[in-house]
């Protein structure tokens, strides 16, 4: 008997494969150490993978995780379509909390420029009190951000869901410490110690499918901002901001009021590994008008509950 | 002029490349961050949205030259006290390899922070300023280093620009740094002088230092062997989770292989007569014959014997289980250790109840000395009996695999209080 997944396409670089093996040990300590678990999953390639990684780490068992999808409201619909379908293929079990159910209770409020981003942070706490998690997997890394740069693959959450970088437990060897008091969380970050190349090498060698929107198509856009975003029932385009067709692609995948687009021709994986190696921008830098808030506005965020 | 300076780093290139695990350390004030910005900056690994973003606040405070420290410096808290406070990991690659990079801060009270940048490092960066030579944090650091079975430590001489790029200077440093090293038991030891501030040796090859004519910092980290961190040892197998399918009759015990290799077909014991024999080894390519150190796999056995998470799978020259036994502990909290304490202990996948039943004495970092001691305090390196609440088949501590490695957690709140190795 053998595990049937995704075929191969080719074997992974020793790079990969290191990164690969810590990552499932990461994965399985979660499985092992935790009740019951949530895996942040919004349909962007880094929850992809830490999906697909949890997939191969479990085979030929279900994934003991529940995948949580904090729904902003302003998706890209070809990224629900994408969510919906992996779901349907692989017997997923998903949670959905709709920013906008908190808007309609009045238990948070729009923000002036239209970006639900840093709405998510009050769902995404609130549900991990009330579904109980004691653990939640997210797929953030080290090399985005330069405060998740000091992030630990286990991080201990208050039961507010608050990180305080100084009171971090220090991380030794490959022992992960999920030990806790009730009502804090611990979030675990499998797949810290990857980079967007390595990401993307990976979805080429083991043939990952993405939502199409982070390959290379035509594409109604404004500008706003130096970035291409979509016109969508979030708000855009303003009065002024004028809507043309570009060939662009995604290089993240957020809340469609603060993610922009890149021209790009990349349309193959192999044309996506090449254009990210001359990039001149981090992937963030370019694409993110949320981070541009502050210097400091990634740190801020994650203080607060963000993942 | 080096590989990481070539514009394009083709596809075929990056499927063979390997890792390199790396850890910095230094004393405040030696320019560790200016040091990993230059190392991250000159290696193309810095991006332009992220230099304009340290152009622009180096010109807040009104520096000529651009503050590489604040690329690293990821808190708030960092950069508007202009010290490293916690460790931040770093990634950057050339043709040649990958690297990882562990960040620790330099600070005194924060030296667990760097036991915790080494465990996970093959190679130790050290950086010391030219004009104050081999310090005391040097030698703490090599003391860690030494502790956790580093191999290989390289001592950038960093501000060699103002000692006027002496060679004198140099020489004297690296004789001291060397004898040191090798009393500590570090074989491999390479000194180089470089300038974080304006490049020097760190990447590119200085003309103001004619007189060394050994690599630059990158050009050692790409080629430096560290394939020889010992061999593997005998086969070691902590059972991590247990999978199973009841629709496929599928059971498995997965983990990560912590020492040798294990083949379909070998003899298992779990302990307490437990033996049987592995009939696959499932990875995430599929079944494979063999399975290495490093690699996380699924084993299946021919006999249902009864066991779990925590279970050690090894095929010859098993640890005895026991109940007591020595270590050295390195504190991680405020929270004071000493005889009687209960705690948990973390240890390969096994979480038992511990007692710590004496503390023999404390390694004093400044002496160098052993001196008598009943508590272990933050920061303190410390030899202990530890008594287990049931019995575990630990084994002495090696570097390879992290075999015989623990942490010490509260039993309330669940903080790391101390890491731990067990003594030979």
């Amino acid at each position: 008997m053998s595990i049937s997944l995704t075929d191969t396409k080719k074997e992974l670089s020793p790079h990969l494969k290191d990164l690969e093996n810590e990552s499932i040990h990461i994965l399985r300590e979660v499985a092992g150490q935790f009740d019951k678990v949530g895996l942040l999953f919004s349909g962007g390639k880094d929850s992809v993978v830490v999906y697909e990684l949890a997939r191969r780490a479990f085979a030929p068992a279900a994934v003991p995780f529940e995948l949580l999808h904090v729904d902003t409201g302003h998706n890209f619909p070809e990224v629900l379509e994408f969510r919906d379908r992996l779901v349907e293929k692989t017997g997923a079990r998903l949670r959905v909390a709709k920013v906008q159910d908190w808007i309609d209770r009045g238990e948070l409020q729009e923000r002036p420029d239209g970006t639900r981003n840093p709405l998510q942070t009050v769902p995404l706490v609130e549900t991990i009190e009330e579904q109980g998690y004691d653990a939640v997997l997210g797929g953030a890394r080290r090399d985005e951000e330069r405060a998740r740069a000091k992030e630990r693959i286990f991080s201990v959450r208050d039961s507010f869901g608050g990180w305080d970088p100084r009171r971090q437990r220090p991380e030794l060897w490959n022992l992960y410490n999920g030990g806790h008091l009730p009502g804090e969380n611990i979030r675990v970050f499998p797949i810290s110690n990857w980079t967007e190349a390595d990401i993307w090498e990976y979805i080429g060698a083991r043939n990952i499918e993405l939502p199409p929107i982070y390959f290379a198509h035509d594409r109604e856009v404004f500008e706003r901002d130096g970035m291409w975003l979509t016109a969508g029932e979030w708000g855009g385009p303003k009065k002024g901001e004028q809507v043309v067709t570009k060939h662009v692609r995604y290089r993240t995948v957020g809340d469609m009021s603060c993610t922009g687009a890149v021209l790009s021709d990349a349309e193959t994986i192999e044309e996506i590994i090449t254009e990210i190696s001359t990039s001149t921008l981090t992937e963030r830098g370019a694409t993110r008008a949320d981070d541009r808030l502050s210097e400091s506005a990634m740190e801020d965020r994650k203080k607060e509950g963000y993942f | 002029m080096t590989a990481a300076l070539e514009e394009n780093t083709s596809v075929e290139t990056l499927a063979t490349r390997s890792t390199l695990h790396l850890c910095t350390a230094g004393s405040v004030d030696d320019g560790k961050s200016t040091f990993v910005g230059r190392l991250l900056h000159d290696t193309k690994s810095v991006l332009a949205d992220q230099l304009s973003a340290v152009e622009r606040t180096s010109r807040e405070r009104g520096m000529e030259q651009l503050d590489l420290s604040l690329l690293v410096d990821g808190l708030r808290a960092e950069r508007e006290q202009g010290i490293t406070i916690d460790v931040a990991y770093r990634y950057f690659s050339t043709a040649a390899r990958t690297f990882i990079l562990a960040d620790t801060p330099g600070h005194e009270q924060y030296t667990r922070n760097t036991v915790t940048g080494v465990s996970t490092s093959d190679v130790v960066v050290l950086l010391i300023d030219a004009r104050h030579g081999v310090v005391t944090q040097t030698k703490r650091h090599l003391t860690v280093a030494a502790l956790l079975g580093i191999k290989h430590v390289i001592l950038a001489v960093n501000k060699i620009d103002l000692v006027d790029f002496s060679e004198t200077v140099f020489n004297e440093i690296r004789d001291e740094f060397v004898a040191l090293a090798q009393a500590k038991g570090i074989s491999d030891t390479h000194v180089i002088p470089i300038s974080a501030l304006l490049g020097d040796n760190v990447v590119e090859k200085s003309d103001n230092t004619d007189w060394y004519t050994g690599p630059t910092v990158l050009e050692l980290l790409e080629t430096i062997d560290v394939s020889d961190i010992d061999d593997s040892g005998d086969f070691r197998f902590p059972i991590q989770y247990v999978i199973r399918e009841h629709g496929l009759d599928y059971r498995g015990y997965a983990g990560r292989v912590t020492g040798g290799s294990v083949s379909v077909g070998d003899a298992v014991s779990a302990g307490g007569g437990r033996t049987t024999v592995v009939t696959h080894i499932d990875s995430t390519d599929g079944p494979v014959q063999t399975a290495g150190i490093d690699d996380s796999v699924v084993l299946r056995l021919a006999d249902d014997i009864d066991l779990a998470r925590g279970d050690l799978l090894t095929c010859s020259d098993r640890p005895e289980d026991t109940r007591v036994f020595t270590a050295t502990v390195v504190g991680l909290h405020e929270k004071t250790l000493k005889a009687g304490v209960k705690v948990k202990l973390r240890y390969g996948t096994s979480l038992v109840r511990a007692r710590i039943t004496a503390v023999e004495s404390v390694f004093d970092i400044d002496t160098f000395e052993e001196r008598d001691a009943d508590s272990v305090e933050l920061n303190d390196i410390a030899t202990v009996q530890i008594q287990l609440a049931s019995e575990l088949p630990v084994e002495a501590y090696s570097a390879r695999g992290r075999i015989g490695s623990f942490l010490l957690v509260d039993q309330a709140d669940g903080n790391t209080l101390a890491a731990g190795l067990v003594a030979a």
